[in-house]
């Protein structure tokens, strides 16, 4: 399949070249920008080996909310864009000892597997019922056989919204807020009071 | 090139006629327009004076936690997508099942929805 194949080096050519990017662009916003480029060709290597849920899954979580979280943490640390350059190469032989360590560790494994794993009897795992798709086959699973793990991922949810509100919300007692019940349920007689008042005479409270 | 593949063609085809659009307008700027580069265009326009400071400045931290609760919210959204393609061609105990197992873990997240409405988490002051 000529055409896969071509599909297939141009996204990881793009995924490559923008995570290359990502580290080495000057400006951290065009850093972000270049992650998305990054998230979306994934995508689209998700999508070349049929794992379609995965690949809406990226696209809708780490480029439409993740990505504006970086983007917001990149805003709310105030860089020195300057001041960030400095250390660059001083840190430059501690960073690529790490990442050989890393790139052994990756081969070592994928060899490994490759050689005698579980992916040597089936080298590209499909679907048993082909015409059930991707997003299909999940279902099937998750809410049944897998069901203690989808109940941890809404434990997991609840905490991470509720740390979030604990660690980051603060109401500033100056700020009048709205209480939208009470200012609908205001009746006229609470408010307006019709009163005679005399000629030369003031109302005394 | 096979069937599955075969439906994201207009995707691909998409992507093709954005990018020769908008690689065609770039090009087209660099090549047609007039070009004339001064410092002075791009510095920011204050009314008469010079820039006091750079535009970029801290971001409130309340952006912040509006969109950590988005991003729980989608992901709640993104356990309900398999959940409603395949419900309904289970057997008839196991699709049981899995509707009560989705109700609990819909129950866990309102209970957090509560709590953050409750909070004020939603308002803006």
């Amino acid at each position: 399949m000529p055409l896969t194949a071509i599909a297939f080096y141009l996204l990881a050519i793009v995924t490559v070249v923008s995570g290359f990017m990502v580290i080495t662009a000057r400006n951290p916003v065009h850093s972000v920008l270049y992650l998305i480029l990054c998230f979306f060709s994934g995508a689209g290597l998700f999508v070349l080996l049929g794992a379609e849920f995965l690949a809406m899954l990226l696209v809708v979580v780490y480029v439409g909310a993740v990505a504006v979280l970086f983007l917001f943490v990149v805003m709310m640390l105030d860089v020195d864009f300057a001041r960030l350059r400095e250390g660059y190469a001083q840190y430059l032989p501690l960073g690529l000892v790490v990442a050989a360590v890393l790139l052994g560790e990756m081969v070592t494994v994928s060899s490994a597997v490759a050689n005698r794993g579980a992916a040597a009897a089936n080298a590209t795992p499909q679907a048993a019922d082909l015409h059930v798709s991707n997003t299909q086959s999940i279902g099937q699973v998750l809410y049944t056989d897998y069901i203690y793990f989808f109940q941890a991922a809404g434990i997991v949810l609840l905490i991470a919204m509720i740390g979030a509100i604990v660690l980051t919300l603060r109401h500033k007692p100056s700020v009048r807020r709205q209480k939208i019940h009470e200012q609908v349920g205001r009746r006229r007689r609470d408010a307006v009071e019709v009163t005679k008042v005399g000629v030369g005479e003031g109302i005394s409270e | 090139m096979n069937a599955f593949l075969l439906q994201y063609l207009p995707i691909v085809i998409f992507f093709a006629i954005a990018t020769v659009l908008g690689l065609g307008f770039m090009i087209a700027a660099a090549v047609m327009a007039p070009s004339a580069p001064d410092a002075e265009k791009n510095s920011a326009y204050e009314c008469g004076f010079n820039a006091f400071d750079d535009a970029r400045m801290k971001f409130d931290v309340r952006f912040y936690l509006v969109s950590i609760l988005f991003i729980i919210f989608d992901l709640e959204v993104a356990f309900l997508f398999p959940w409603a393609v395949s419900l309904f061609g289970m057997p008839h105990d196991k699709m049981v099942y899995a509707f009560v197992s989705m109700m609990v873990f819909l129950g866990v997240l309102t209970v957090g929805f509560i709590y953050e409405w409750k909070k004020g988490a939603l308002e803006w002051e």
